[in-house]
């Protein structure tokens, strides 16, 4: 066994009862054994067992993880990956999420990564500590290994005796180095993996118990909100805040350079103040937008960092038919429902903050940073917001908590964005367009492919001070990182760039725009949810002019067995291809994708109408198949598809950011629509292909890019008219189709 | 002072009349189930009962609900018992991030206090003041749809 090393360990004792429970242990002791293969999923990253799951005294079982639930269900299914290789009940584990003094530093739950990461690892760290509790349960009983098994919390020998896992551990039994290959059971013998399983957190949501961070309501909180500046980088010249501090309730203005807030003791009283704290405000505007209606030629002209990313044969190449087209994608934007919010305390040289942000870590490395405070005097703790979809206000509104709580010494602040504050300041999916070139055989294969996208980056995440709004506007601003192309395999603008189908000669090229005429950052799918729209609605292009059925076509393109499944699977359940004829304005679409080209795959296969009068668009059936690896939670891979298919569909049928020469306009639900109940389709049924034992396979960003394409290709089949910009809102296929 | 009645209780307030509803249930009754989403009446977030129909909750001020029956979402289920509609919420896991469903549900149950046995298109038309951002509502309207069914049983099961 290892001797311990407590030199490197943080210690963290978790519970009491006699036995000094360590939970949290960031480096490998100075002894790990196996330095050559690494373990898997983030257990690579943090090796230690006790980094990730500890065992009481009581028996208690604690599980870490350093991501976050941001709505995607991932505490139920960590638990359930847990309670699988513990064999114990689920409910008898508690799960601890993204904390800086607690978990793990996953950076952040983002790229639909928590199961390949988190859950792989829990599911490893578990298999582990059954591993050691049947060995130390040999010990006891001094009976061999092979006849031990766990069951229910106790190590069970053949011969009927058994010992609670309470009583098997009494220190540090779990501060061990992982294996690199665990012994895992074998997905015939899952009970709770694979599954129907509620989710953990729905019943108290259901019924108003405490669940979001917009419901903390700790002693002596005051409520606060901050004035933003009219449009980006305004800056506030004059403001004459006594009479705003005369107001009911004001305890604090709290004014740093052109960061305006307020605090006050009731939440209305904190509005008002706002309200009147921006009436006198005086700002300089100096913001320059580009037209919206030129935005496209304005992105292209725009100075790029050119990358090939493939480039095979000679892409150019002419065949029996070929086609060149232009797809557009404008800024959208995450629209969470619930405001961002955060609270925080700042006491005695600490700073706690409580926030929905995707990542603890990083934004307490930037808090510390933008207040000059070393990063140990604070606590980032996640608490569950309003779902976000991305990059959103998150980590801003946790720096404004930050900035209003310092100014405030031992009182908890808790401030809450207004809605058209959310609208505007949020970071946007970014705007972006690719041209496609494409040429068929006479066999009606593809020859030839060509594909160039220009994209602004897709991560802007804090990272330094100064992507925290709030740091850019203190009397010491900060200037934003430099923004940087997210890397292949998983690429940013570029992501599912690269066509998953067959071509002898391809070429693709990733152009990377630096500059940003909006504020963006990382939107659910990122690139690929334009990629594919692109990709996809250019597969259907190709397969009409090889004369090919758009299944069929595909299919002629893609030899991965898989990829092959779901989109069978798909199309069989649909029943695709047995309604030859369709009336005027009716239209099937089908659309695939492997998210990134190495997650989920997803394909789908819809049916819509076109009303010719109008433009709407009204959704039929709708069917997805998906592939997720092995399935962990079959009804949460359902949850996340499902809602990926209305999503999709609302940011294709209807969502574009709008802006005039200084300011964004999209300012609420009226200037911003989002789908809403009548605009549903008539049903979505999603089937989940399980692939037991297999790895974990992202799925919550999955569903986007296909649904955008499948809605496209049905258009384009119902109306004979090929539309490559979105959105496809009523006005904008009406002019297409030319009526 | 006003004095409001809440889930079958009276309180009283103090505090600025002009204050909308929703401040006071989250602030002063400390109940979660209403949440801000827009301050606005557009997204249905704050969604409660106010004399059995739903009502934006962030835009009525407390001074005109004195002798009103106002109902949140934790008034709906008895004895902490979830209610019929909360129940096949859960069974639906009809929820992703769940910020919008109390608004949903309360909203669903003005619905079911107007008309016992709404058709689809009753259900999707009613519903359209509410947003979901998650994309839920597929399930929204299958746990309405499972609460009417369930609701309709029960009344036609004989006493027992």
């Amino acid at each position: 066994m290892n001797a311990p090393d407590l030199r490197l360990s943080r210690r963290l004792v978790l519970a009491t009862g006699g036995a000094l429970v360590v939970s949290f242990a960031l480096f490998p002791n100075a002894f790990a054994q196996d330095a050559g293969a690494k373990p898997p999923g983030d257990l690579a990253k943090f090796p230690m067992l006790d980094s990730w799951i500890a065992i009481d005294a009581h028996g208690a079982i604690t599980v870490f993880t350093g991501k976050a639930e941001l709505g995607q269900g991932i505490k139920t299914a960590l638990i359930q990956c847990a309670a699988e290789e513990l064999d114990v009940d689920p409910s008898a584990i508690t799960l601890v999420t993204a904390d800086t003094e607690r978990t793990p530093n996953e950076k952040y739950t983002a790229g639909s990564h928590s199961m390949q990461d988190s859950g792989t690892a829990i599911l490893n760290a578990a298999a582990q500590v059954r591993a050691i509790l049947i060995d130390l349960a040999a010990k006891r009983l001094n009976i061999p290994v092979e006849q031990l098994h766990a069951k229910g919390g106790s190590i069970v020998a053949d011969d009927g005796r058994s010992v609670a896992y309470k009583d098997l551990i009494s220190g540090r039994e779990l501060h061990r180095t992982a294996q690199a290959k665990p012994s895992l059971k074998n997905p015939k013998d899952y009970r709770v993996v694979g599954k129907k399983f509620s989710r953990v957190d729905i019943p108290g949501k259901l019924t108003g118990k405490p669940s979001y961070v917009q419901d903390l309501r700790p002693e002596r909180m005051l409520h606060a909100r901050v004035v933003r500046p009219p449009s980006y980088g305004a800056k506030l010249t004059d403001i004459d805040i006594a009479a705003v501090e005369r107001l009911p309730g004001v305890v604090k203005v709290v004014r740093d350079g052109s960061f305006l807030a307020v605090a006050t003791q009731e939440e209305f009283q904190a509005i008002s103040a706002m309200n009147a704290l921006a009436d006198a405000a005086k700002w300089d505007e100096t913001a320059q937008l580009p037209k919206q209606a030129d935005i496209y030629a304005y992105l292209r002209k725009l100075p790029s960092q050119d990358t090939t990313i493939l480039e095979r044969g000679n892409a150019g190449e002419s065949g029996a038919r070929s086609i060149r087209a232009t797809y557009h994608r404008p800024y959208q934007m995450h629209g969470s429902i619930g405001p961002s919010c955060a609270v925080a305390k700042y006491e005695a040289n600490k700073l706690t903050v409580w926030t929905h942000s995707q990542g603890v870590y990083p934004l307490r490395d930037s808090l510390a940073k933008m207040l000059k405070m070393p990063t140990k005097q604070i606590h980032c703790i996640h608490v569950e917001g309003s779902g976000c979809y991305g990059h959103n206000a998150a980590d801003d509104v946790a720096a404004d908590a930050a900035l209003i709580a310092r100014a405030v010494p031992g009182r908890p602040v808790r401030v809450q964005w207004m809605r058209e504050q959310e609208h505007g300041w949020e970071p946007f999916g970014p705007a972006m367009l690719s041209d496609i070139y494409g040429a068929v055989d006479a066999g009606g294969k593809i020859v030839a492919w060509q594909y160039d996208v220009w994209s602004n980056t897709h991560s802007m995440r804090p990272g330094g001070p100064g992507n925290l709004l709030a740091g850019q506007y203190v009397a010491q601003p900060f200037t934003p990182d430099a923004p940087k192309p997210i890397p292949m395999p998983e690429g940013g603008g570029d992501r599912n760039a690269i066509p998953i189908y067959s071509a002898p000669n391809i070429r693709v090229i990733s152009h990377f725009i630096p500059q940003m005429p909006l504020r963006v950052s990382a939107l659910r799918g990122l690139g690929a949810y334009h990629n594919v729209f692109a990709v996809e609605s250019f597969m259907d292009e190709l397969a009409t002019a090889a004369k090919a059925d758009p299944v069929q076509f595909r299919l002629r393109h893609l030899d991965d067995p898989r990829a092959r499944d779901v989109i069978n699977k798909a199309a069989e359940e649909f029943g695709w291809g047995l309604k030859e004829k369709l009336a005027r304005g009716h239209g099937h679409g089908f659309a695939f994708a492997r998210y990134k080209n190495l997650a989920a795959y997803c394909a789908i296969a819809l049916e819509l109408t076109v009303e010719h009068e109008t433009g709407v668009i009204q959704l039929g059936r709708v069917v997805a198949a998906v592939d997720s690896g092995q399935a962990v939670n079959p009804d949460g891979i359902r949850n996340q598809i499902e809602g990926a298919i209305v999503q999709s569909a609302s940011w294709t049928m209807l969502e574009h950011v709008t802006f005039n020469a200084r300011d964004i306009t999209s300012r609420d639900w009226s200037s911003y629509p989002i789908l809403r109940f009548p605009a549903l389709p008539v049903s979505v049924d999603v089937h989940v292909i399980d692939r037991p034992g297999q790895p974990f396979l992202g799925t919550g960003e999955a569903g986007q890019g296909p649904m955008a394409a499948a809605i496209a290709n049905g258009v384009a089949h119902a109306t004979g008219v090929r539309i490559r910009a979105l959105p496809l809102s009523p006005a904008n296929v009406k002019a297409a189709i030319g009526i | 002072m006003t004095v409001l009645t809440v889930n079958g209780k009276e309180h009283s307030i103090n505090g600025d009349p002009n204050t909308p509803l929703l401040y006071v249930l989250r602030n002063d009754l400390k109940l979660n189930g209403a949440k801000f989403g827009c301050g606005l009446g557009q997204c249905g977030a704050c969604t409660v009962l106010v004399d059995h129909q739903p009502v934006y909750s962030c835009l009525l001020p407390i001074s005109v609900l004195e002798g009103r029956q106002i109902t949140t979402l934790e008034g709906l289920g008895k004895n902490g018992e979830p209610s019929p509609l909360q129940r096949a919420f859960i069974e639906e896991q009809a929820a992703q991030c769940g910020y919008c469903i109390p608004g949903m549900i309360m909203r669903a149950q003005g619905l079911l206090n107007r008309k016992a046995a709404p058709s689809d298109a009753e259900i999707r038309a009613y519903m359209q003041p509410n947003l979901c951002r998650c994309g839920t509502h597929m399930r929204i309207l299958r746990a309405i749809r499972r609460a009417v069914k369930d609701m309709r049983t029960a009344r036609a099961e004989p006493v027992r």
